[in-house]
């Protein structure tokens, strides 16, 4: 039962990673998660407002099922395969809870002090969900792709424009992480 | 028919992703402030992996399926859109703790409020197709 409800080590879930990259590979496609947002912009009508969204989305259907496929994914790893917790760097979460209130390493699998849903009437948790969505997607379009295009798939194919994508999010996390962080949690 | 094997190839992913706690915004702080080696080891394998297999795919000119070319045509070359708009995206990793794929396996996991992250991301894509034109690329 440990194997089924332990998280899973980095040396199996890696090689994992790189085997889905590579099944679709072989069915002609290119991994990537954050295309898929253009499609559902398409789908909603947004080719009216702009060209980038004028363009063949049901070539895509494909990657949308691989979206449906992971959020049922999510359920079942969620509901029968974890206990839903998340142990991490125990002087790391001691920081989170002395600097930010955010008690919850160890305890839960997202901080209920951000995602729980009676937080979404708090205007300040709201605009944190909001904004951080907001820069993952205006930034993976700029940028052409996200951690699964980019740090994946492009870094596979020794691709230079990833390597310039992928130290671009470390910048951006790491100015977030140590230096607004202070400012927007204190 | 071959919808089921994406969606299959989806739920498989979608358990890694949640099994590996590469979904958790835990685990996402801890990789920026350089806690663990957890995250860097599972990108860090996905690439050994990665790379060792599509240049055995390149160098033996493997196909895909049906004798079509594997999509792996290289990149367009530029410095700034890569730049700018990977660090755009880093700000939002940081603090939304998801990156695309998590969104939709946490959705699965039952974590509703990420379904205001999405609407945040579509936001963002929408607002980048309209000003695309403006911005260096």
């Amino acid at each position: 039962m440990d194997l089924i409800y332990e998280p899973w080590p980095w040396y199996v879930s890696g090689p994992l990673i790189a085997l889905v990259m590579f099944i679709l590979l072989f069915a002609g496609k290119q991994f990537g998660m954050s295309s898929n947002l253009r499609t559902m912009c398409s789908i909603g009508g947004a080719g009216k407002a702009a060209d980038f969204f004028r363009f063949d989305w049901k070539k895509e259907r494909w990657n949308l099922m691989v979206v449906i496929g992971a959020v049922i994914g999510g359920f079942l790893a969620s509901h029968y395969m974890s206990n839903n917790t998340v142990e991490i760097n125990p002087d790391i979460a001691q920081k989170l809870s002395q600097e930010y209130g955010i008690d919850s390493a160890g305890e839960a699998y997202l901080p209920p002090e951000l995602f729980a849903s009676d937080q979404l009437s708090n205007p300040f948790v709201l605009s944190i969900l909001i904004i951080g969505g907001f820069l993952v997607g205006f930034g993976a379009r700029y940028a052409g792709g996200c951690t699964s295009g980019h740090a994946i798939s492009g870094l596979s194919n020794l691709q230079l424009p990833s390597l310039i994508a992928v130290i671009g999010f470390f910048i951006g996390g790491l100015v977030m992480i140590h230096l607004l962080y202070p400012l927007i949690f204190n | 028919m071959k919808y089921i094997t994406y969606l299959v190839v989806g739920v498989f992913f979608g358990i890694i992703m949640y099994k590996s706690e590469a979904a958790s915004w835990f685990r996402i702080y801890e990789m920026f402030e350089f806690g663990s080696f957890h995250m860097y080891g599972i990108i860090g394998s996905a690439l050994f992996f990665g790379i060792i297999g599509v240049q055995i795919i390149k160098r033996k000119n493997i196909k895909a399926f049906g004798n079509q070319e594997m999509q792996l045509k290289p990149k367009k070359q530029s410095v700034p859109r890569y730049l700018i708009g990977g660090i755009v995206f880093g700000l939002g990793w940081a603090l939304a703790g998801a990156c695309p794929g998590p969104m939709y396996v946490l959705t699965g996991a039952g974590f509703y409020s990420i379904l205001v992250v999405i609407g945040g991301s579509l936001l963002g894509t929408f607002v980048y197709g309209l000003v695309r034109s403006k911005l260096p690329h």
